[in-house]
């Protein structure tokens, strides 16, 4: 696959040239929707295509005046401040309680793991919109069940703040147990008894050893956590009232009522993140497998 | 240590426990710690999600509001007989005055209304409009007649102190309950007290027909009705809308009348609940099948052009260098990691009939400019985009399969005469199935449920379930219908994942590679 012998046939050349013009193509239906919203989103005009002066590279047709209208609209800005809001707090529930569990889980003897595992990847498995069904139902009057009847808890989490961040943290906690779990399969348990042996107690132990050394997976996993909720906009439809609106759920509106250029401003924003995401994650992962010896080099 | 001692008796521990003891209790330590560690998230996930989940399932048979609101019509409606064609008789309707008007003093009786729409259309207005007229049915001949045989029964105060005797409350059943009944309504609803605010009609009511039942309350007033004109209450319900004299009305509210339905269910595979059973609703109506059959076929046509565009990609991926594979493979994770919304609106943007493609294709002169392709909005639109969103999804699990196969199967069968499609299609291609099976059932999984994408680019014609449930939870307010539908699809996506587990293995879910 390679590299074409030097005894290819004709038609294996035409083969060999003929895939990698078809995976080309393939790799370019991948990748040129995203980057063609970035040259659109300095258009001039409010068109979604290009305009003459653009071809032409002439700078008349570029400006900046969709970013001047996200930085400058109040509507935008508020579901900015909302997004940076909802996120890091959903975040934060789901790494610290998810690291805890996925060392819990990887524990030589749990009971029924095969079940707690099921119910905690849960969140991944059961599709958005009913996940979102059943928060809305719940989260508007939220009980007990018990065996005798409905405990009801007098609050209403629909439309506030603390829902949304419950609902996202909920969502993000597959993504932390995988994540976690993955690296402490690499981990090696005699270090922990080791520093035990030296007179470390279980929390010196934990901070000062297994810590630092599962800590790329665990900041892989609160960036895949950080991901599914600055991204989501489902369940914030949902659970959320407009007070609580965030990026994907301004686009989303934006898109489904009067589509305004701002929104490829906003897209080419959210792909740098994506982008800057996606850097770390990968030299994370490398860091990770390094250490673990999966990888020379 | 001496032999002897190991020999002896059971092998103990420096501090004289046996062995055995002190191992169990050591595991049984370590367990509970792992437990203890896993018990936050459990108790955060059981709350937050499962729960949820649980009350959608339980909303799904739920009807409540139906025997919650009329109980004593349900009740009373056990007797009567669906198929012979006629409305029930008296005892019914004077039982629904009853709940009828407690409704209208909730204000559930619009609510009730709603939910039974749900079954018949038509129901709805039926129920708002005799609201309106409930508090002026004939009823108050009654009131006027019991006022002019003693002023007593003019005085809330007075019945009051009636309604709280043991004997009296034993004589009059009827009075009694719907006595109480209207006492707990006016607090709950306005704060008022029963023994200050005037006696409804429907209460006296009650009391005219426990008094024509032959009672005789010993502490009351003696009234003797038994000369009095009865007012039809079959004929002021009929009088306030000719709906409450078609039997079929009544039929509904008796299948519906118990606390659990398989109604929502039924309506979600187009079917309905009848007094004669279970039938198929009116062609016009059966919408449920055919979204679900056609959220199923633009799966598999997602699933099947997934496969079409990522087989050749991962071989490509698997095939080549470590190095350039490493560059090309950020061709495939930058998707995936790019938001949905971002994507889904740099398809909104393309497609478009002013779009970028539409222009192009224009300007290669493939299209006409007045006969631009209708690429959104439509079947078209929902395929094209969510292709492009769940791709990595296929290409990334196919990938770890193909990494796994040995090139030197495929040289082996070359050396033996093989010749490229051979050796491909007989060595190569079998081996890289599972990679094809997982890709496709989770590509299929994750279509099946999704929202957002057909919501912006499907029109009418490529919405998905998904989109029904959401139009019923937000627009039509059928929560019962849109916890059903949810149901079914949690079931096939279940079932899914149960093939999925076989196949490759919840454990083995990888992420961005």
């Amino acid at each position: 696959m390679a590299k074409l012998p030097p005894y290819a046939s004709p038609a294996q050349r035409a083969w060999h040239y003929g895939y990698r013009t078809i995976t080309g193509l393939i790799f370019f239906f991948l990748i040129a929707p995203i980057l063609v919203i970035i040259p659109l989103s300095f258009n001039a005009q409010d068109f979604f295509t290009f305009t003459p002066a653009m071809l032409q590279l002439d700078p008349e047709g570029y400006s900046l005046k969709h970013y001047r209208d996200f930085f400058g609209n109040s509507d935008w800005q508020l579901a900015l401040r909302n997004s940076l809001k909802i996120a890091p707090v959903a975040t934060l529930i789901s790494v610290s309680l998810g690291t805890l569990a996925a060392i819990g889980l990887s524990q030589s003897h749990v009971p029924g793991r095969r079940l707690i595992m099921a119910v905690m990847i849960s969140p991944m498995i059961v599709p958005l919109i009913i996940s979102a069904t059943g928060m809305y139902f719940f989260y508007s009057n939220p009980y007990i069940p018990t065996p005798f009847g409905k405990l009801e808890i007098p609050i209403t989490l629909t439309g506030t703040y603390t829902g949304v961040v419950l609902s996202h943290a909920a969502l993000g906690i597959p993504f932390v147990i995988i994540t976690v779990t993955a690296t402490l399969v690499g981990f090696d348990r005699s270090l922990t008894r080791a520093a035990a042996m030296m007179g470390a107690d279980p929390v010196t132990t934990f901070f000062r050893v297994q810590m630092p050394l599962i800590l790329p997976g665990v900041i892989s996993g609160a960036l895949f956590a950080f991901i599914t909720s600055f991204d989501e906009v489902v369940v914030v439809l949902f659970v959320g009232s407009a007070q609580q609106k965030t990026l994907p759920w301004q686009m989303f509106i934006g898109l489904r009522e009067q589509i305004s250029p701002t929104i490829l401003a906003v897209a080419t924003l959210l792909v740098a993140i994506s982008v800057l995401l996606l850097i770390t994650v990968e030299l994370l992962r490398r860091r990770s497998e390094r250490l673990r010896g999966l990888t020379p080099g | 240590m001496s032999d002897a001692n190991l020999t002896d008796g059971p092998i103990t521990t420096a501090d004289g426990t046996s062995l055995k003891k002190s191992l169990r209790l050591a595991l049984r330590r370590q367990k509970i710690r792992a437990l203890l560690l896993i018990a936050p998230l459990f108790l955060f996930i059981l709350l937050t999600f499962i729960a949820p989940i649980f009350d959608m399932l339980v909303r799904s048979v739920e009807n409540q509001s139906v025997p919650e609101t009329i109980p004593r019509t349900i009740d009373a409606l056990e007797a009567w007989e669906a198929g012979a064609g006629a409305p029930p008789d008296e005892q019914v309707f004077e039982a629904f005055y009853t709940d009828f008007a407690l409704a209208v003093g909730y204000k559930t009786h619009t609510k009730l209304g709603a939910r039974l729409n749900y079954e018949s259309s038509g129901l709805s207005s039926l129920f708002r409009s005799t609201g309106r007229k409930v508090g002026k049915f004939d009823t108050d001949a009654y009131a006027d007649a019991f006022v002019e045989a003693d002023p007593a029964f003019e005085d809330p105060a007075a019945w009051a102190t009636w309604m709280a005797g043991a004997a009296t409350r034993q004589a009059l059943p009827l009075t009694a309950d719907t006595y109480d009944a209207w006492a707990t309504m006016l607090m709950d609803t306005k704060g008022k007290l029963a023994a200050e605010t005037e006696i409804p009609d429907f209460v006296t009511t009650a009391l005219y027909r426990d008094l024509a039942n032959g009672s005789r309350p010993a502490d009351m007033p003696d009234v003797n009705v038994s000369g009095w004109e009865p007012v039809s209450l079959a004929g002021q319900f009929a009088g306030a809308n000719k709906g409450w004299a078609d039997p079929q009305v009544w039929a509904i509210i008796k299948t519906y009348g118990s606390s659990y339905t398989p109604g929502y269910f039924l309506n979600a595979a187009d079917l309905q609940l009848t007094p004669e059973g279970i039938s198929q609703r009116p062609e016009n109506q059966r919408i449920y099948v055919r979204l679900f059959i056609r959220t199923i076929v633009l799966s598999v046509v997602i699933t099947g052009t997934c496969i079409l565009l990522g087989y050749p990609v991962a071989y490509l991926l698997a095939n080549l260098p470590l190095r350039s594979a490493n560059v090309l493979m950020i061709l495939v994770l930058l998707p995936f990691w790019t938001s949905l919304l971002v994507r889904t609106s740099a398809w909104k943007v393309l497609l478009q009939n002013q779009g970028v493609i539409n222009d192009v294709l224009v300007w290669i002169g493939i299209v006409a400019d007045d006969n631009r392709l209708e690429l959104i909005n439509n079947a078209t639109g929902t395929i094209i985009a969510m292709t492009h969103i769940l791709l990595p999804f296929m290409i990334l699990p196919l990938f770890s399969v193909m990494k796994t196969i040995s090139p030197s199967y495929v040289r082996a069968a070359k050396s033996m005469g093989a010749n490229d499609w051979t050796a491909f299609w007989r060595i190569y291609f079998p081996n890289s199935v599972p990679g094809i099976g997982a890709g496709s059932i989770l590509v299929f999984i994750l279509s099946i449920g999704y929202y957002i994408t057909p919501e912006l680019v499907g029109g009418t014609k490529g919405v998905f379930i998904s989109n029904r449930i959401a139009y019923h939870i937000s627009s039509s307010l059928n929560w019962g219908l849109a916890a059903a539908l949810g149901t079914l699809l949690l079931v096939l996506v279940m079932a899914l994942y149960w093939v999925y587990d076989r196949i490759v293995g919840i454990d083995n879910v990888k992420l961005g590679g």
